[in-house]
C-alpha cells in the first residue's frame, strides 16, 4: 500500500460498503450557512446546558517545548476539578500533551475518568519517514495513552499523494490498539474546503475515530465553516455506513460564545446524538476559564474577576 | 437553576474537602439542548391606535371615513386601525404629489435630492431595530430575516439611488433625462418596507413625486416610514402614502394625473392594470408572479445546494415572487438530495416571528393560508407524495408547516400555479436540455437557480433559461445594484441598478 500510486480524483477507497460521494463544497454558501448558525441566540437554561457540555467535551491542552512534569501536573489538577469553588462543574474530557509526558499525566489522572490524549507522528509537521511515525504512535499506545492525536502528511496530500496519507492513517490505526485515534487535518494548510472534505473522508477511510481540524500551531486553526464541512463529511459517512465518527475543532476557540456556536452547529448538523464527549471535543488551552466565568455568571447573575479562576 | 447562595456554599464546602474524583452527573443542568425562547422586545415600537392617510406631509382623516384593522399574523392581535382611502382621498394625494412636483421638487438641484435620500437611508439604519420588529409583527416574517435582510436592503436601496440622483446624465449618456412626473406605486405584502424602498428610492432620485399604496394586510411599516420622511424633512407632498385595499390601488392606477404606474403583485391584478392603462400614455412597469425553477445538477455541492433549496422556498414562508418553488433534481442524485432536504427541514424552527431563533414565521393572512391549503390539498389529490417535518404550530394565528411534494408531474397544479407559501414541488430531469425545457415550460419567467460546479454549464443554462434573474450556486440573493424583473407573465421593466432608473425618466432626444 505504501507504494500505491496517487489516486485519481474520485478515488475508490475500501470503506464499506462504499465511500460517500467526494463531492464539492461551495465556499460562499458554506460560509453563509456557518454565519447563520452562529446567529442563534442561546440563553438561560440552554446556555447552562451548552456551557456544562463544553467543559465535559474539553481536551485541555498544553503542547509547548517548555512543558515539564510540573506543568502537566498542574494541567491535570485543573482538568479534574476545573473550578474548585464550584464542584458541580464537571471534569474535562481529556488532557492533550506530548508523548514524553504521558506517564506523568497517567499517574496524576488515575481513577479520575479524565483521559490522556497524546499527539504523535512527528506533531505538528508530520515531516518524518512513515516508519518513524508509526513507531512513535506504537510507543505512545504502549505507554498507556487513551487517545492518539496524529497529524496527516500535508505535504503528501497537497502533492496529490492521497494514498500515502491514507496509508499512514491506516498503519497508525493498526498500532494504536485500544487507543482512540484522532486525525489532525491541519485545515489551515489545506487551502480549500474541497480539500478539507477530501482529507476528512480519507482520514475516516483510513480508520480515524475522530477527525480534528488543527494542531493549534498554524493560523487559521479551527473555524466554523471548516468545522461545518467536516461535520457534513461525518454525516455523509454515517448515512452511508452507519458509523459514527467524532469531531474535534482545535485552536482559536477562546471564549464561551464561540464554544456555544460550535455546539449549535453540531446540534443542527449531526443532531443530539453527537452531543457527547465520545463524539465531540474542543481542543483548547484558554477556553476553559472563560466557560467557567460564564457558568459562574449564569449561576450567580454576576460576573467575577478573572483573578478568581486559577490560571492552571 | 439553583439558588446562587446555595451554589456558593456548596462550592466553599467542596473546596475544603478537596476530593479530586467526582461523578459527572451532579451539575444542575438541563438534560437536552432545547433553545430557550429568545424574543426580540416589541417595546421599541410605539403604535398609534388609528392611522390616517399621509398626504401633503400631513396626517389626514380619510374622506371615505373608512378604517380597517391590521392584524398580527402570529396571534391575530389587532395592531392598529388603518384608513381605507376612497376615490376622493386618492385624488387629494395625487394633487399633493403634483403640487410638490411643480413647486420645487422637479427643479431642485439633483445634489439636494440626493441629500434627502442619503438622510432617509441613514435614518432607516438608525431605526432599523424598530422597523424590523414592526415588520415581523405586522407581516409575520421571522425577525432574523427582517433584521438581516429587509432592513439592510431597504437602507441600501436608498443609499444606492441617492448616489445616482446627481449623475443621471452620466447614467444615460447623450440623452437628456427628466422626471416622468407623478408616480403611482402599488406594493405587495411580502416585503412591505423593502418594496416601498425599491419603489420610492429610484422615483425620488429621478426627480418624481410619489403616491404609494401599501398592501392592506401590511401597511404599518409604510406608515412608520412617514415619520422617517418628516425626520428627513423631505418637502411636503413629495411622498404620499394612501392605505387601503384593492379599490384604492385601482383608483390610483386609473387616476388621469398619474404619469407612471409601478406595480408589484399578482399576475391577475397586473393584467387588469395593463388593460386599464392601455391607451392612456402612462408609463408602466409590472413585477408579477413566478414559479421559479431551482435546478440541481449531480455535480453540485449538495449540502450547500440543500441550503439553497431551503432558502429558495422557505425564506419568508415562501411569500416570495421569485421563490424557488419548483425544484428540479438530476435523477442520479435525486434520492440523496431529497434525504438531505428532509433532514434539513426537520431542523427548521417554525414559530413566533419575534423569536430570534425562528426560521419560518407565520403566514401573512387568513386568505393566503386558505389558498395554500387549497393548493396543497390539490397536490395530494393529484397523487403527489407530501412530507412535512414534525413541528408544533402555535394555536393562535395563521400557520403552515414547511412542506415538500415529491412524485410531482409537470402537469400537476402544484407544479404550475404560484402557491406563494412554504410548499416545494420536486421534479426530476436527466439532461441539461430536459432541465431547460421543463424549467421554461411555465407562463412565468421571473427567476431561476442553477447549482453545478461547472462554470461553462452555468453560463449556458443562464443563456437558455427564460427568466429575468438567474442565480448560480446561490438563491434569493438581492442587491440594489442588480436589476430585478421578469419575462413573460412575470411582468416587464426592471427594478434595481441602472435599469431601475429608466422607467422613472423621460428622455429628450
Amino acid at each position: 500500500m505504501a507504494q500505491a500510486p496517487a489516486l485519481p480524483s474520485g478515488f475508490e477507497l475500501p470503506l464499506e460498503p462504499r465511500l460517500p460521494r467526494i463531492g464539492s463544497i461551495d465556499q460562499v454558501a458554506v460560509e453563509e450557512r456557518a454565519a447563520t448558525l452562529a446567529k442563534r441566540s442561546i440563553k438561560r437554561d440552554s446556555k447552562v446546558f451548552a456551557l456544562d457540555l463544553a467543559v465535559r467535551m474539553m481536551d485541555l491542552t498544553t503542547l509547548e517545548g517548555a512543558d515539564t512534569p510540573g506543568k502537566v501536573a498542574a494541567l491535570c489538577s485543573k482538568a479534574m476539578r476545573p473550578d474548585p469553588a464550584d464542584l458541580t462543574v464537571p471534569p474535562v474530557a481529556a488532557v492533550c500533551i506530548y508523548p514524553s509526558l504521558v506517564p506523568h499525566a497517567l499517574e496524576r489522572l488515575e481513577g479520575s475518568g479524565v483521559k490522556v490524549a497524546s499527539v504523535a507522528t512527528a506533531f505538528p509537521s508530520g515531516q518524518v519517514p512513515t516508519d518513524l511515525k508509526v513507531e512513535e504512535a506504537a510507543r505512545v499506545a504502549e505507554s498507556g495513552a487513551d487517545e492518539i492525536d496524529m497529524v496527516i502528511d500535508r505535504g503528501a496530500f497537497l502533492s496529490g499523494h492521497y494514498a500515502k496519507v491514507y496509508d499512514e492513517v491506516r498503519r497508525v490505526k493498526e498500532v494504536s490498539g485500544r487507543a482512540h485515534l484522532k486525525v489532525i487535518l491541519e485545515t489551515g494548510e489545506l487551502g480549500t474546503y474541497d480539500n478539507v472534505r477530501r482529507a476528512s473522508l480519507l482520514a475516516i477511510a483510513g480508520g480515524a475515530d475522530f477527525i480534528k481540524t488543527s494542531t493549534g500551531k498554524i493560523q487559521p486553526a479551527a473555524t466554523l465553516p471548516v468545522t461545518l464541512v467536516m461535520l457534513e463529511a461525518i454525516r455523509d459517512v454515517y448515512e452511508e455506513t452507519g458509523k459514527r465518527i467524532g469531531m474535534k475543532p482545535a485552536g482559536g476557540i477562546r471564549n464561551s460564545k464561540q464554544a456555544v456556536q460550535y455546539l449549535v452547529m453540531l446540534n443542527e448538523t449531526l443532531g443530539p446524538e453527537w452531543l457527547t464527549p465520545d463524539l465531540f471535543r474542543f481542543g483548547a488551552s484558554s477556553l476553559l476559564n472563560d466557560v467557567l466565568m460564564q457558568i459562574r455568571k449564569e449561576k450567580t447573575g454576576r460576573y467575577q474577576s478573572p483573578d478568581y479562576f486559577t490560571v492552571d | 437553576m439553583t439558588d446562587p447562595q446555595q451554589t456558593e456554599k456548596e462550592g466553599a464546602h467542596g473546596g475544603t474537602t478537596g476530593s479530586p474524583v467526582r461523578k459527572q452527573d451532579r451539575s444542575p443542568v438541563p438534560s437536552a439542548f432545547e433553545y430557550a425562547e429568545a424574543p426580540e422586545s416589541r417595546e421599541i415600537v410605539r403604535l398609534e391606535d388609528r392611522y390616517g392617510l399621509f398626504v401633503g406631509g400631513e396626517w389626514v382623516e380619510p374622506r371615505s371615513g373608512e378604517y380597517a384593522p391590521s392584524a398580527a399574523p402570529r396571534d391575530e392581535e389587532v395592531l392598529a386601525e388603518v384608513a381605507y382611502a376612497g376615490p376622493e382621498d386618492v385624488d387629494l394625494a395625487v394633487r399633493a404629489a403634483r403640487d410638490a412636483l411643480d413647486n420645487g421638487w422637479s427643479t431642485l438641484a439633483p445634489g439636494e435630492r440626493a441629500k434627502y435620500l442619503f438622510r432617509i437611508a441613514r435614518i432607516l439604519q438608525e431605526r432599523s431595530r424598530e422597523f424590523a420588529v414592526l415588520e415581523s409583527l405586522d407581516g409575520g416574517k421571522p425577525i432574523r430575516e427582517s433584521r438581516d435582510v429587509d432592513l439592510p436592503l431597504s437602507a441600501a436601496h436608498f443609499f444606492y439611488y441617492a448616489g445616482w440622483a446627481d449623475k443621471l446624465e452620466y447614467a444615460f449618456p447623450n440623452r437628456k433625462p427628466r422626471p416622468v412626473g407623478v408616480a403611482g406605486q402599488v406594493i405587495p405584502w411580502n416585503f412591505p418596507l423593502l418594496m416601498l424602498s425599491w419603489k420610492i428610492a429610484p422615483a425620488l432620485a429621478a426627480g418624481n413625486t410619489v403616491v404609494l399604496k401599501p398592501a392592506e394586510t401590511t401597511p404599518l411599516t409604510a406608515l412608520l416610514f412617514c415619520d422617517v420622511l418628516r425626520q428627513a424633512e423631505l418637502p411636503s407632498g413629495v411622498v404620499n402614502i394612501v392605505t387601503g385595499d384593492g379599490r384604492a390601488g385601482a383608483e390610483l392606477v386609473k387616476h388621469p394625473d398619474v404619469d407612471k404606474i409601478a406595480f408589484t403583485g399578482s399576475t391577475e391584478v397586473g393584467k387588469e392594470i395593463m388593460r386599464s392603462t392601455a391607451g392612456t400614455g402612462k408609463k408602466l412597469t409590472l413585477e408579477l408572479g413566478g414559479k421559479a425553477a431551482n435546478i440541481i445538477f449531480d455535480d453540485a455541492p449538495l449540502d450547500q445546494a440543500v441550503e439553497g433549496i431551503i432558502n429558495g422556498i422557505y425564506f419568508n414562508q415562501g411569500h416570495v415572487c421569485c421563490a424557488g418553488s419548483r425544484l428540479f433534481v438530476q435523477e442520479s442524485v435525486f434520492e440523496e438530495v431529497v434525504a438531505k432536504l428532509k433532514r434539513r427541514m426537520a431542523t427548521l424552527r417554525v414559530g413566533d416571528p419575534l423569536d430570534k431563533n425562528t426560521d419560518v414565521g407565520a403566514i401573512n393572512s387568513q386568505a393566503q393560508l386558505e389558498r395554500i391549503k387549497e393548493l396543497v390539498a390539490a397536490g395530494e389529490d393529484e397523487g403527489a407524495e407530501i412530507y412535512q417535518p414534525p413541528c408544533r404550530l402555535p394555536e393562535k394565528g395563521w400557520w403552515f408547516p414547511p412542506t415538500v411534494f415529491t412524485n410531482v408531474a409537470q402537469s400537476y397544479r402544484i407544479a404550475q400555479e404560484e402557491i406563494f407559501g412554504p410548499v416545494l414541488s420536486v421534479l426530476t430531469f436527466r439532461t441539461p436540455d430536459e432541465a431547460v425545457e421543463k424549467a421554461n415550460n411555465t407562463p412565468y419567467g421571473l427567476s431561476a437557480g442553477v447549482w453545478t460546479e461547472k462554470g461553462s454549464r452555468i453560463l449556458s443554462m443562464a443563456q437558455r433559461l427564460r427568466a429575468g434573474v438567474i442565480w448560480a450556486n446561490t438563491y434569493n440573493r438581492f442587491d440594489p445594484t442588480s436589476p430585478f424583473g421578469g419575462y413573460k407573465e412575470s411582468g416587464f421593466g426592471r427594478e434595481g441598478g441602472l435599469h431601475g432608473l429608466a422607467p422613472y425618466l423621460e428622455f429628450d432626444e
